[in-house]
């Protein structure tokens, strides 16, 4: 029973911060020391600095450019860079199109996209849910038929994160209506400026343009562009979701937040004492902590138990659930510890301390995070069905 | 970083499940709050036997050189079926003590048949007032020719009833709250001016107040420095803290499962009642809970030795919060999810509820720990 890291895994970790701190961008560096959030450019900015080291896509395999580390070093990289506050990398490309098509994909498909992906050169988008299809997305009427070496893509798309910057995008489309649900299903590569293409973005409470509705009109996709088997796209889709389900929880997300909580409450004072030395304010940032060690535990225990090798227990199925529900929290105690400050709508400079101006949009915005990537309540039911086996009739 | 049970460790698992399932299942918690002392030597012999006692203790003080890492998977499988024999009280607390502090012969006299399972202890620490905090004492011990004199009011003490020997905190100098002047001392509870009182608890492990008045205790029963205990009290409040840690998750495991089968047996509506989203989602909570408790009650464990008391601390606090916290959630939703035969005394849902409530108190509870947190030095330490 050991959980310690080892004298190697301490050095890596010791080796990835530094390089962080030489590594940032002074604007970018300038904007994490007080919490900010980062733009697309700016993510993109980071995403080619990444690249360029050949530390962008720590879970690629070595032969499509990943740099060979174990699930370990995966994670102590993870939580390096989210303790650093730097930009949130998109996943589109590297965590959820690019090894899916690692595993499903042509070779043709491998050599055209994986190397743009990787040095950011084309930055992907993910087209799954529809206005009718969220948490029951099986459910999607977007229809794809074949028309010769083609299939034309008709529907709307919507949740199309930063689908305004993308130059492609993945499509889960109806290939056959007659089947199953789940079973006519296929997934299929697009290019953003074929003809009948449209996305329009629109603000989300934390008045950041991050999603867009995305509409298909007659689009042609040649049918090399199809991942895989047609109808399989569901499957396809499915396999993903396990991947890297020790990084979930993002425990440095958290960790670096409740410092920020902690930092606000020492710059923040009620008559004349800070809060950070207020009995109740600073119990409720311990409790807040401590649920999030156990958290960082229970991520310890499926980080060890994937190091060796094991599938995944059933420790691992609650750290998506827990760990957003952590994120949220510490985004209500940071509002709550900046008082009359949480009125004032973010990025105010001068009225407010800069470390506080990025709060209001990330405290509405961070509400996304208990419901993309299957809500919390999906989360649950597949927790009461697959590890608890309760009945579903 | 590696959880996984050695091959021994799991055959140490096995053994204790088949155990509880034979000698001890949840059933015998009936049969054993109606006897006063609550558990029987018999079973305590056999736990002895099967070498249990010896896990958590060095090699040269009679032990099997384990860990309280072992102990915890013991206890973890204990809690399971509530099994009452003193283990945290004789292990963890009495036994630790004297593994510590004691002298070769103090090991060979009063540790040596603990560990056989021929006696039992208990350390008697608390008193009115102190409300968790170990170094709260105002028992004095006074010097005398050959010894001390230990007169003062111990409440609360665990096993206290039941014990062959008692590890006596008391006060040599200092006021009440300091960490320095507490000495440990070993004490037949049956020796002349000791009184001790049975109490009744609500998960039927009973208890002890303990009076001293006057109670005489020559030198070779002096654990260690006479004033200077402090620091290994503190451990040995840690050492019991992280013990109810790791029963306590054993306890939620079986209140789930048993809340689990519930729900699949149970109809109503024509239906499984389990089928209900709103359950099934509850059941998850509880479920995270557990999942959570497991981990922080393994960190304790294997923060318990630390060579920095405060990440010890760190550790064994926020455990027994998820204990305190997630115990209490289980052992309630479990009462909630079984409906009116939940608050039936003949269901046994109940002893668990009872029984978290006591595991998430004892040495410590959910706002003693989020105060002892909060205030360590850590805790602030990268802020500026």
């Amino acid at each position: 029973m050991d959980m310690s890291f080892t004298p190697e895994q301490i050095a890596f970790r010791q080796e990835v911060r530094e390089w962080i701190q030489s590594a940032m961008p002074k604007d970018l560096r300038a904007k994490a020391d007080v919490d900010g959030n980062f733009d697309n450019a700016e993510v993109m900015q980071w995403h080619k600095v990444l690249a360029k080291k050949g530390w962008v896509a720590p879970h690629w395999p070595e032969q499509f450019g990943g740099p060979g580390w174990d699930a370990t070093k995966r994670f102590i990289f993870s939580e390096e860079i989210e303790l650093s506050g730097a930009p949130a990398l998109s996943p589109f490309g590297l965590a959820m199109v690019g090894p899916l098509i690692m595993q499903f994909g042509s070779d043709w498909q491998k050599e055209r996209f994986l190397p743009k992906i990787l040095a950011g050169e084309e930055v992907w988008c993910q087209g799954y849910s529809e206005p009718n299809a969220g948490s029951d997305l099986a459910s999607l009427a977007t229809s794809a038929t074949q028309d010769g070496d083609h299939y034309i893509l008709n529907g709307q798309k919507t949740w199309t994160t930063y689908a305004q910057y993308a130059d492609w995008i993945f499509v889960l489309a109806r290939t056959n209506p007659d089947v199953k649900k789940q079973a006519g299903i296929s997934f299929f590569l697009v290019d953003m400026k074929s003809d009948g293409v449209t996305a329009k973005p629109f603000l989300t409470t934390g008045n950041t343009p991050a999603f867009c509705e995305t509409w298909f009109e007659n689009v042609r996709v040649p049918a090399k562009q199809l991942v895989g088997e047609p109808n399989m796209g569901w499957t396809y889709a499915k396999a993903l979701l396990g991947h890297e389900r020790t990084l979930v929880a993002a425990v440095g997300i958290s960790t670096r937040a409740i410092l920020r909580i902690k930092r606000i409450a020492a710059e923040t004072s009620e008559a004349g004492r800070s809060l950070l030395d207020h009995p109740g304010f600073r119990a409720k940032i311990a409790r807040l902590e401590m649920k999030l060690e156990s958290l960082r535990m229970a991520n310890y225990r499926a980080l060890a138990s994937a190091q060796l090798g094991h599938a995944p227990g059933p420790e691992a199925s609650i750290l998506k659930l827990r760990g957003t529900e952590i994120q949220q929290e510490c985004f209500d105690l940071m509002m709550e510890v900046m008082g009359e400050n949480s009125l004032a709508w973010f990025n105010e400079p001068g009225v407010i301390p800069p470390r506080q101006q990025w709060v209001a949009s990330t405290f509405n915005y961070v509400r996304a995070a208990s419901i993309y990537a299957g809500s919390n309540e999906i989360q649950k039911n597949i927790i009461a069905k697959l590890i608890l086996g309760l009945p579903t009739k | 970083m590696n959880f996984d049970l050695t091959e021994d460790q799991q055959l140490l698992v096995k053994t204790v499940q088949k155990f509880c399932k034979t000698e001890s299942p949840v059933e015998r918690v009936r049969k054993m709050r109606d006897v006063e002392r609550g558990w029987t030597p018999e079973t305590w012999a056999k736990i002895g036997e099967l070498g249990w006692l010896m896990v958590a203790f060095p090699e040269d003080a009679g032990g099997l050189g384990g860990s309280m890492v072992d102990a915890g998977l013991i206890l973890e499988q204990l809690g399971k079926s509530l099994v009452p024999e003193p283990y945290i009280a004789s292990v963890a607390l009495g036994g630790m003590a004297i593994a510590k502090a004691g002298s070769p012969e103090q090991i060979e006299q009063f540790l040596a048949p603990m560990l056989a399972g021929e006696t039992s202890l208990a350390l008697a620490y608390s008193e009115s007032g102190a409300r968790f905090n170990p170094h709260c004492i105002a028992t004095k011990a006074e010097k005398t020719a050959d010894g001390y004199s230990i007169t003062g009011d111990k409440t609360f003490v665990l096993n206290g009833h039941a014990a062959d020997r008692l590890v006596v905190a008391a006060r040599t100098s200092g006021e009440v709250g300091d960490e320095k002047g507490i000495g440990l001392f070993i004490v037949d509870p049956a020796a002349s001016g000791v009184t001790v009182q049975r109490v009744t608890c609500m998960d039927s492990q009973n208890v002890a107040n303990i009076r001293f008045e006057g109670a005489k205790v020559s030198g070779g029963q002096v654990l260690g420095e006479p004033d200077g205990a402090g620091p290994l009290l503190d451990y040995l409040v840690d050492c019991g803290a992280a013990a109810t840690c790791a029963e306590g998750a054993g306890a939620m495991q079986a209140a789930l499962a048993m809340t689990r089968e519930y729900l699949v047996e149970r109809e109503q509506f024509g239906t499984k009642i389990g089928t209900f989203q709103a359950l099934q989602h509850r059941c998850v909570d509880m479920f995270v809970e557990t999942e959570l408790a497991k981990g922080t009650a393994l960190m304790a464990m294997i923060k318990l030795d630390d060579p920095d008391p405060n990440e010890r601390r760190r550790a064994v606090s926020a455990a027994k919060w998820q204990l305190a916290k997630g115990g209490g959630y289980v052992g309630r939703q479990a009462t909630q999810l079984h409906g009116g035969i939940g608050v039936t005394d003949e269901h046994d849902i109940g002893l668990y509820f009872k029984r978290l409530h006591i595991l998430g108190t004892l040495f410590g509870d959910e706002e003693y720990h989020v105060r002892r947190y909060m205030n360590l030095p850590g805790f602030v330490s990268n802020v500026a």
